[in-house]
């Protein structure tokens, strides 16, 4: 039998189902896989030894009732949820346990990585560079073979992002697809759960297991679209390439690379047309105002009182975003800073529907770069903001987001992101499937011993 | 009394603007399924990861509070908003465990109402700004060096109700507060109980030269006071302080003040050096608050008879528009006096009303009520009230007690209870016992 970590989720399901393994083998190869590479690639802060079922790997920054909830923060240091999020209750009801909590940037807020309190996750390419951020430890988890699946939460490229730089699949969901309850919010208006996986069929499959209005969060939407599994072709799709994301401070290899990509996209029957989102530019600061503002507000309940620290436990960038947020917020400013950008962003929403009125999915690279070394950009807090641009605005826009490993620049993954309209995952991932259908570029693993 | 002549002072005119608080009587909290009903609960029995505010909770609204927030605005006349929309409103105190409290700000659910109230001042129209839906806090309890927090009441619906600057003394403020709290009993959207907190009192108070048409630059606001008695004696005190610090030359600066009971003045509680800034944004957990119209008009026609109604109603069929005010400021005074109504006589009416107020204010039921309204009413129609015949009697009773007589005479003036004890008893108790003490005490002396 061949080493159960490496099965997708569908083959780990299909092969319980045919008792080719129990569940205690699979739990046991994951943990002492993990026992082994963990140390090396921090990928989980938390590891439970009583996993029994699907072994997940869920960021920690989602409640699970009895394990330590950190947001990667010192400030929630020895805080223990009495409580299941939403998505845990629902994965929990398919026969999924929680194999540990993952690594991430403090309270979600970080393109690298590197702002978690504990120690850094790193990437199982090269250990010597970021895994991209902020679901960092759950995007290492899959890539590293250290789940069968996981979860992250994307409010700017928190799954796309990571998932692109570890080489495996991220699914951000359109806004109000997936109940945020239970996940720590970071800015509730763009925040949202979604998995991260080996296949886009695997990322279908978990996204059909946690979407849905639970009762507890008022935004999310109680009757989404209902998918249709097994594409069969996607020939006529319509696949428009928005000029702004293939401009300047593109990699060139990694722009080839993508070129590529969508060269073979029309092999298999789609057409490509170019689309414009003019308003691309001014995503960063959109999103770094409103992101930001929601931020100063979400992390008030932190007052010391009833989570034991004080607020100057809170990190550099945690600090910053408060102190940013704040000041867009206060009397004087926010109409110049906090509601401009709220028009901006609608503008950003009004580039993708009229977008899509020429086409069924935008595609282009989820990153400018590949992964870079730890370090390089963590001092220079505006370089590490643009990593985020082509990611920022579907987040913007509230619209469904996929990455799927497309090829590698100098022996690190590029992801290929496909943009779909509001509420439509499904044709972004009838398109990522039938794409893997023809590519082996998911099948690559790194090589870690 | 000093107090009322400052607040009529001829130099000097005061205005108040007033804020006040009622929290309804939902099943759950506003954003959470905890049972609402937690008055005399242990501390921290009735809460949620929603209302302690958890990592990762959310609000989720509940619709029986809008409905009754709703309700609210209807009973004032205000328009109801098709697209309302909750804000945050960021502060940091003990009690708010999220850091900030879900209200309403630029987008309020009812907006400009009016309350006709009818006091010793004449008729007047207050304007009411807006009636908006919000949260509670927590409740701080300090003992010793020590402060205890309890979250039971933490994420109540509270609806805040308020005025323009409207007032112009204690006594229209005191109208106002009782004629609020008369229409939302009548709704049945709150007890409306001041003294388990379910109504609060707020009143912004200044003054400023008689003739000057712009508010004062400051306005000192009164928090915390939870009688109607209180609030205008706090705003008596205080127009007076004011006014002497004017007058002295002094400025007045914006802050927020008490009332001490005891000492009948106001204090000092926090000063602010500027207006707060709460950095109020719409709540992104939320989805903006839609309220269709046809929703607004099954609100209202489902509304109880507002208590202006129920006066008239009352007036119709007799009833004096005091007693009437009495009986309708009570639903359950109201409910047992309209069942009792229907088993009297037309002519019965208002004197069952005038004796409901008086004697029998205490009757839990019509029954009850019934019961002891006839009782009274037959004894006094079968009571010798005949003076001819109590005296005959009288003149029986002194023939046949002589010792207690001599007492009497010696000066032991409580013996005359013995003789009235004697002359009800020969009346079998049906003698009017005033009337024959009078009598027994003539014929004695």
């Amino acid at each position: 039998m061949s080493d159960l970590t490496q099965l997708t989720l569908t083959e780990t399901i299909s092969g319980l189902e045919k008792k080719d393994f129990s569940t205690e083998e699979l739990n046991g190869a994951y943990l002492t896989r993990i026992k082994k590479l963990n140390p090396k690639l921090n990928s989980y802060l938390f590891v439970n030894e009583e996993s029994n079922k699907i072994p997940a790997a869920i960021k920690d920054i989602i409640s699970v009732k009895g394990m330590p909830l950190t947001c990667g923060s010192k400030i929630l240091e020895g805080y223990i949820p009495p409580y299941n999020a939403t998505v845990i209750k629902k994965l929990m009801a398919n026969s999924v346990s929680v194999l540990g909590k993952t690594n991430l940037d403090e309270f979600a807020m970080g393109s690298s990585g590197e702002n978690s309190a504990y120690e850094k996750a790193r990437n199982p390419w090269d250990v010597s560079k970021v895994p991209g951020g902020s679901s960092s430890g759950s995007a290492v988890a899959v890539a590293a073979d250290l789940c069968a699946f996981a979860l992250g939460t994307d409010t700017g490229g928190s799954i796309r992002q990571p998932a692109s730089l570890c080489g495996v699949v991220g699914l951000k969901p359109s806004y109000g697809r997936v109940s945020r309850y239970g996940a720590q919010s970071m800015a509730s208006s763009l925040d949202q759960i979604g998995p991260i996986t080996k296949t886009v069929a695997d990322a279908r499959l978990v996204l059909n297991w946690i979407e849905g209005a639970d009762g507890k969060d008022n935004n999310a939407v109680p009757n989404p679209k209902s998918q249709i599994p097994n594409p069969k072709s996607i020939k006529g799709t319509k696949i428009g390439v928005p000029i702004e994301y293939f401009a300047k401070g593109l990699d060139q290899d990694v722009e080839e690379v993508i070129n590529t990509a969508l060269n073979k996209l029309k092999d298999l029957g789609a057409e490509t047309v170019e689309v414009s989102l003019p308003h691309t530019q001014y995503s960063v600061a959109t999103y770094y105002l409103l992101m930001a503002s929601e931020v100063s507000s979400n992390l008030a309940r932190y007052d010391g009182i009833r989570f034991g620290k004080d607020r100057s436990k809170f990190g550099p960038e945690a600090k910053r975003r408060i102190i940013l947020g704040t000041f867009a917020l206060s009397a004087g400013y926010f109409e110049d800073y906090f509601i401009k950008a709220a028009k901006v962003r609608t503008l950003i929403k009004q580039d993708f529907e009229k977008a899509f009125q020429k086409c069924d999915v935008i595609a282009g690279p989820v990153s400018p770069t590949v992964a870079w070394n730890l370090g390089e950009k963590i001092s220079d807090p505006l370089t590490m903001y643009l990593s985020d641009i082509y990611t920022l605005s579907a987040s913007l826009a509230g619209i469904p987001g996929l990455s799927v490993p497309c090829g590698f620049s100098a022996g690190l993954p590029v992801g290929l992101q496909l943009l779909g309209e509001y509420m439509d995952e499904e044709t972004i991932l009838s398109v990522g499937e039938i794409y893997q259908s023809a590519t082996d570029w998911h099948k690559q693993k790194p090589g870690l011993n | 009394m000093d107090n009322q002549q400052s607040t009529t002072n001829k130099s000097w005119e005061t205005v108040i603007g007033v804020e006040i608080h009622i929290e309804t009587n939902t099943k759950t909290k506003m954003f959470c399924g905890c049972s609402a009903d937690y008055f005399g609960a242990k501390p921290n029995t009735h809460t949620c990861p929603v209302c302690l505010g958890l990592p990762g909770a959310l609000p989720f609204i509940n619709q029986e509070a809008i409905e009754k927030c709703i309700k609210i605005g209807l009973a004032l006349g205000c328009s109801i908003s098709e697209h309302s929309l909750f804000e945050r409103k960021n502060y940091f105190y003990p009690d708010l465990p999220k850091g900030y409290q879900i209200s309403q700000y630029r987008w309020p659910l009812c907006t400009n109402g009016t309350i006709e109230i009818d006091g010793e001042y004449g008729k007047k129209t207050i304007r009411i700004n807006r009636a908006h839906q919000e949260e509670d806090t927590g409740k701080l309890t300090h003992i010793g060096s020590e402060t205890f927090i309890d979250f039971n009441r933490s994420g109540l619906p509270l609806v805040e109700v308020v005025t323009e600057a409207d007032f112009r003394n204690s006594e229209e403020v005191r109208d106002y507060a009782k004629k609020l709290q008369q229409i939302i009993k009548s709704i049945g959207v709150s007890e409306a109980n001041m003294e388990k907190g379910d109504m609060r009192l707020e009143a912004n108070v200044s003054v400023r030269p008689q003739g000057q048409e712009d508010l004062a630059p400051y306005r000192v606001e009164l928090k915390n006071i939870n009688s109607f008695k209180f609030i205008g004696d706090a705003i008596d005190y205080e127009v007076e302080r004011q006014i002497k610090l004017l007058e002295k030359g002094e400025k007045i600066t914006q802050h927020t003040r008490g009332y001490n009971e005891r000492k009948k003045e106001t204090f000092l509680q926090r000063e602010k050096e500027e207006a707060n800034d709460y950095r109020y944004f719409p709540e992104p957990d939320l989805p903006p608050l839609s309220v269709a119209k046809e929703e607004v008009e099954k609100i209202r026609a489902g509304l109880a008879e507002l208590p202006g109604k129920k006066i008239a109603n009352l007036e119709k069929i007799g009833v004096s528009e005091k007693v009437a005010v009495i009986i309708t400021a009570s639903d359950q005074k109201f409910d047992i006096f309209q069942e009792a109504i229907t088993k009297i006589d037309s002519a019965e009416i208002a004197p069952l009303a005038t004796f409901f107020v008086n004697q029998g204010s205490k009757s839990q039921s019509a029954e009850e009520l019934l019961e002891l309204f006839k009782s009274v009413t037959q004894q006094k129609s079968t009571q010798i009230q005949d003076e001819g015949e109590l005296t005959k009697i009288a003149k029986e009773v002194i023939g046949e007690n002589e010792k207690v007589i001599a007492d009497y005479k010696s000066g032991k003036l409580n013996a005359v209870q013995i003789l009235i004890g004697q002359l009800m008893k020969k009346t079998q108790g049906k003698a009017d016992p005033i009337k024959a003490k009078n009598i027994l005490v003539k014929l004695l002396s």
